[in-house]
């Protein structure tokens, strides 16, 4: 294992819910299904206002390859559908169910026919599963390797280093049994031959139960990675359990890795078990704001004030509620949002706690550079964008930064640099499409 | 349904802020005044006095006439005080010290930008103003009675080395020098503090302290009283150490203290001045956008595809 770590911070790890076992939401009045919850292009909804859907039955098909299915959690009447503006502020068609609580269908599933990678690799797609560790990249196109003698290892990552999130957890207590299976398939059908298991410290007893689960199995290893923040981002996964670096703008297969979210894996292995499609998530209710917190099975589509309405209410009014994690989760405009396929964590945060802290003059200290994982300069950065240097920002590497928020966190000056980091990634991108026509211009 | 507040990650941040960081530096050179006023008596405590109230006024109406936002509250303005304080001898005038800060604050410091923005440690340089404006009472030293009638640097300059204070006073800071530079044990116990809250980093105090005494070693020059005379220790924990005016990189930070070294021992050993540890952090202060050019730290991210 490589000795050496990439540096990160110590955020505080607030897993207050990491003992309570999901409870099933009971099942809410109207689901809100947006047909785009991964990266890539939405899919195309195959359901009509009026229709009646079932439990597990396909309401949006995959658009292409770099799509993903979307299937009803619940079982009731098309009532609209509509078009939703997401948090990230895109529009797309959502389908709205009115449910009738009768939940027909569930457990009425067949197991696909899988028999060799091919298979292997439709029944991912037909899933519906994409990276349920917040990314949201379809699964069947990440494990579509071309060549699979180019594939090292896979990681599976169950290092869940966001405070307060343990939904991920969960699964690796819960459905020990589904991470095992899928490590199978993936041992079956990828011929993966290392496998490790990458679980932070602050987890004792899930690294207990995969330690304890392979010990005669020479292809899987259970890493055991301190509890420093972003532990869990991919590229650190990856350089901390292998010593290997992804390049800028490339993929870890690149370097002959894969890294995949212990859910995701757990999700596929239920799919290809059982024929249950993704259409549920466990999502952890936590946050300042919140009763009672807890891990909550929810239908794929629920409204954030029915999740939260559940956990006891707001114990006092929310300023700010996250979809994932404080470092990197996506705030949220109100509680009309629903529950995505990538949400592992919905946080309410108490007003005084979201009020932002006053930005102050940057003083030069270093703490960003000193803490950023991927070792970038984000003051330079900063200063960069200011004088609005497309130029410098390349030769900055700020393509490379992973918006991971370590510096943001330690700046003592309370200065915006992921979101300047953001904002210098467009420049760049912007001055890349138009650095070309300009070289033709003077040439 | 009330509004919620939508902004970009991170959601929570660090309660470090730069009044915490500034705080911390004002503790750490606290030490140093208890042993200013053993040693020189309690106008020291009066002249850090001025020079705070000066500093602290002279930025607060360099802001208010600017139009600029306060910084007061950033306690930055107050640490330029005490470290200005510290290199001035405790009978200096009341007059020259209030200007002195004056010069600091709004010359070196607001002039340029205010915090963050000057690219010289605004107490090294109005140090340097004052003693080239005010050589006579820069120069004319409190001597404790305990000691003999010279600073240790001027008897390593060229006196009788018999006439050097013993180890224990120059521990203890009983000697001839500028009030806050020369109880070494205090000034230590303040670096030891910033390097436990992470303030500072070790890099440019050892660098600094480390090429000194190697170098006088090597010259055969008393290196342990080298390192506890003159603005040494001050200047390597306190002002070597300033964010704005120094390298933010660790390695940026070992050249740093390396020139600082080397530029003090040029100036100590065949310079005119007994005494060049400001000068050397100022030189390097000139140099610092340089060394930051040269030392930036390589991203992690294999090469580009």
């Amino acid at each position: 294992m490589a000795g050496r770590k990439l540096p990160g911070i110590s955020v505080p790890h607030r897993k207050h819910t990491a003992e309570k076992i999901p409870r099933r939401l009971p099942v809410p009045p109207m689901v809100c299904i947006p047909v785009s919850m991964h990266i890539g292009a939405p899919a195309r909804p195959v359901v009509q206002v009026g229709d009646t859907v079932k439990v597990g039955q396909l309401i949006a098909e995959a658009d292409g390859a770099m799509s993903s299915p979307v299937y009803s959690g619940v079982s009731g009447k098309v009532k609209k559908i509509d078009d939703l503006l997401m948090s990230a502020g895109q529009r797309v068609p959502a389908v709205v169910i009115e449910t009738d609580g009768e939940q027909a269908g569930s457990g009425a599933f067949t197991a696909p026919c899988v028999s060799d990678f091919a298979t292997f690799i439709g029944a991912v797609r037909q899933s519906g599963v994409v990276g349920l560790g917040g990314a949201g990249f379809p699964t069947a196109v990440k494990l579509d390797v071309a060549d699979l003698s180019k594939l090292e290892t896979i990681i599976v990552n169950g290092a869940e280093c966001e405070p307060y999130i343990t939904s991920d957890t969960r699964t690796m207590i819960d459905d020990a049994e589904s991470v095992r299976g899928g490590v199978m398939l993936l041992r079956e059908y990828m011929k993966a031959k290392d496998i490790v298991i990458a679980v932070e410290k602050n987890k004792p007893r899930c690294i207990k139960i995969f330690s304890e689960m392979f010990r005669d199995d020479g292809h899987v290893r259970v890493a055991a990675l301190p509890a420093v923040y972003p532990q869990g981002a991919e590229k650190v996964l990856i350089y901390n359990t292998t010593g290997r670096l992804v390049p800028e703008g490339g993929l870890p297969i690149d370097i002959g890795v894969i890294v995949i979210n212990c859910t995701t894996l757990a999700a596929i292995e239920k799919y290809i078990r059982t024929g249950t499609p993704l259409y549920e998530k466990c999502v952890t209710v936590d946050g300042s704001a919140v009763a009672s917190p807890g891990n909550v099975i929810v239908p794929i589509g629920t409204p954030l004030r029915d999740v939260f309405a559940f956990c006891g209410g707001f114990s006092e009014r929310p300023g700010k509620v996250l979809y994932g994690g404080p470092m990197m989760g996506i705030a949220v405009p109100d509680l009309e949002q629903t529950v995505l396929k990538n949400t592992n964590a919905v946080l309410a945060l108490s007003a005084r706690e979201a009020e932002p802290p006053e930005e102050t003059a940057c003083i030069r200290c270093g703490r960003c550079m000193a803490r950023c994982p991927l070792r970038l300069s984000p003051a330079e950065i900063e200063s960069a964008y200011r004088r609005n240097r497309p130029d410098e920002l390349e030769a900055l590497r700020v393509g490379l930064c992973m918006e991971c928020g370590c510096c943001a966190y330690v700046c003592p000056a309370n200065r915006h640099l992921v979101q300047t980091n953001k904002l210098s990634k467009a420049l760049l991108r912007s001055y890349r499409a138009v650095k070309p026509a300009v070289k033709e211009e003077s040439a | 349904m009330s509004r919620m507040i939508v902004s970009v990650s991170p959601h929570i941040r660090d309660k470090t802020t730069t009044a915490v960081i500034m705080r911390d530096v004002l503790i750490a050179l606290f030490p140093a005044l208890i042993a200013a006023i053993l040693v020189f008596g309690w106008r020291s405590l009066l002249v850090t006095a001025v020079c705070v109230v000066s500093c602290m006024t002279g930025e607060w109406a360099f802001e208010k006439l600017t139009g600029r936002p306060n910084t007061v509250g950033d306690l930055s303005a107050a640490v330029t005080g005490v470290l200005l304080a510290y290199s001035l001898p405790a009978g200096i005038p009341v007059w020259q010290a209030v200007l002195g800060s004056l010069v600091a604050i709004a010359v070196v410091k607001q002039l340029f930008g205010g915090i963050g923005r000057n690219f010289a440690n605004p107490a090294v340089t109005a140090r340097i103003v004052m003693l080239l404006a005010f050589s006579e009472t820069m120069t004319a030293w409190v001597i404790p009675d305990a000691v003999s009638g010279a600073t240790p640097l001027a008897v390593l300059k060229g006196g009788d080395l018999q006439n050097l204070p013993g180890l224990l006073q120059m521990l203890l800071g009983v000697r001839g020098g500028c009030l806050g530079e020369t109880g070494a044990l205090a000034l230590l116990a303040g670096g030891a503090y910033l390097l436990i809250r992470r303030v500072i980093s070790w890099h440019t105090p050892a660098a600094f302290a480390g090429t000194v005494l190697l170098l006088t070693f090597l010259l055969g020059k008393q290196p342990v009283y080298q390192l506890m005379s003159g603005g040494l220790l001050l200047g390597a924990f306190f002002m070597a150490t300033d964010y704005s005016t120094t390298p933010m990189t660790n390695s940026g930070r070992l050249i740093f203290g390396v020139g600082c070294g080397l530029i003090t021992v040029l100036i100590r050993v065949w310079g005119n001045y007994p005494e060049g540890v400001s000068f050397s952090i100022l030189m390097m202060n000139i140099l610092t956008p340089y060394i930051a050019r040269f030392t930036r730290q390589r991203p992690l991210g294999g090469a580009k595809l």
